[in-house]
């Protein structure tokens, strides 16, 4: 995995990164701890408001007004409407609210494996179906 | 005497409740996984409790990430079920039984474990797909009144499994100190071994996942003497809510008798196990 990019100058946040700082240090592996959550909070508020159909619709009809209101800092914004999954995991994201834009615009958690590991969907799938990946 | 009559861990991938809501169940990407739920299915449909307990984690649905409740306890008459971003799953809404619920609040907050009450609660996939693992046609309505209990395991740091399995212990206390009678059926879900996001996703590891369903029966101690760190690292960074095992089965005697497990890949990103013990002693 890249290296995370540089942080959202939040009030009070740290300068840990998903896979260099912090307690644990599992390779290729964020570990979504409070710091991580701290800088993701606007980004994934957002993206729990989807659980609401008014609320999906108004997101598709004006995106970027979208995450203004819901004050979303420059590179969040920039990370979804790119639809840039990994960026928006480094930036704070949680997968499971991450998911639920994926959702909205059809995409699997398999393609989105896909897109962290740098293979496509059938390739991700058909390594699942193998037994599933392993370390490195 | 109350108490738990059966416990039932099982993955609870939101692609199984979907299979199954899309009649997907004999499709060659699915069948061993259905084949394998099939004995455990007619046991318990033979063994029907007069309540369930749920032990499961939300997945930004019920809660949002402003509020993150290390343990927490549904006291509500019912709990609807959650539209996660596509509309509700076409599934009965959950039944509740507050006076339970209430029971067991205050059992555990006099041993130690300080549970937040939700007095409403939409639930998810979590809680939705092992009631379908557990009874696939549930017609209106799911076989008896469900408590749930809420585990963080989303936000670093989650509970030690150490904490969860002395949680159940005290769970199984408080079920046994309930009034007459009462069997209770307890679910531990989640897992097994995956992880979601990273360059390392689609990790899996049936070597832990079998180690994990053996020693859930026969020396759960060693279960929850893994670390943190060590769960994220062998059963990868989703895989460590195993830990909810770890709840069902502390509420169970020492000794338990296997009525039926099973092991499934992959079950989306996921590695899907069903492990089935009967609680009564011989």
């Amino acid at each position: 995995m890249t290296a995370a990019p540089p942080l959202i100058p939040t009030e009070g946040t740290s300068m840990s990164t998903h896979e260099t700082g912090g307690r644990l240090n599992v390779p290729g592996t964020p570990i979504f701890d409070g710091q991580t959550s701290r800088r993701g909070l606007r980004l994934n508020k957002m993206l729990m408001s989807f659980r609401s159909a008014e609320n999906r619709e108004r997101f598709a009809a004006d995106e970027a007004g979208y995450c203004t209101e819901f004050g979303l800092a420059p590179e969040q914004t920039q990370a979804v409407l790119d639809r840039d999954w990994t960026a928006m995991i480094d930036l704070g994201g949680s997968i499971f609210y991450v998911y639920k834009l994926a959702m909205m615009d059809g995409r699997s958690m398999q393609y989105l494996g896909g897109v962290f590991t740098g293979m496509t969907e059938e390739e991700f799938q058909a390594e699942l179906r193998a037994g599933g990946r392993r370390d490195g | 005497m109350a108490d738990v009559l059966w416990g039932l861990a099982t993955s609870h991938v939101p692609s199984i409740g979907a299979a199954m809501d899309r009649n997907k169940t004999e499709d060659p990407n699915w069948k061993d996984l259905f084949d394998g739920y099939a004995p455990a299915r007619e046991w318990l449909a033979e063994h029907e409790p007069d309540v369930a307990i749920v032990v499961y984690n939300d997945h930004a649905n019920g809660l949002d990430l402003d509020i993150v409740p290390t343990f927490g306890i549904g006291t509500a008459d019912s709990y609807p079920v959650a539209d996660e971003g596509y509309g509700p799953r076409q599934v009965p809404d959950v039944i509740g039984d507050p006076e339970l619920s209430l029971h067991l609040l205050e059992s555990l907050v006099d041993e130690g474990f300080d549970l937040t009450v939700f007095q409403e609660l939409e639930v998810d996939h979590g809680l939705t797909v092992p009631l379908s693992v557990w009874t696939p046609d549930p017609g209106d309505a799911w076989p008896c009144p469900v408590v749930p209990i809420l585990v963080n395991v989303i936000q670093y740091p989650q509970p030690t499994a150490a904490r969860c399995f002395a949680l159940g212990q005290a769970l199984g206390r408080a079920i046994r100190s309930y009034r007459d009678d009462v069997t209770v059926g307890i679910l531990g879900t989640g897992g097994m071994s995956h992880q979601l996001a990273g360059s390392r996703a689609g990790f899996i590891n049936p070597e832990f996942d079998h180690m994990w369903l053996e020693k859930i029966e026969t020396d759960p101690e060693a279960l929850a003497r893994l670390s943190r760190e060590e769960l994220i690292r062998e059963a990868g960074s989703e895989g460590i809510e195993l830990i909810m095992w770890l709840i069902m089965r502390g509420a169970m005697h020492e000794q338990v008798t296997k009525v039926h497990s099973h092991y499934f890949l992959p079950a989306s990103n996921t590695a899907a196990g069903i492990a089935l013990f009967d609680n009564r002693t011989a």
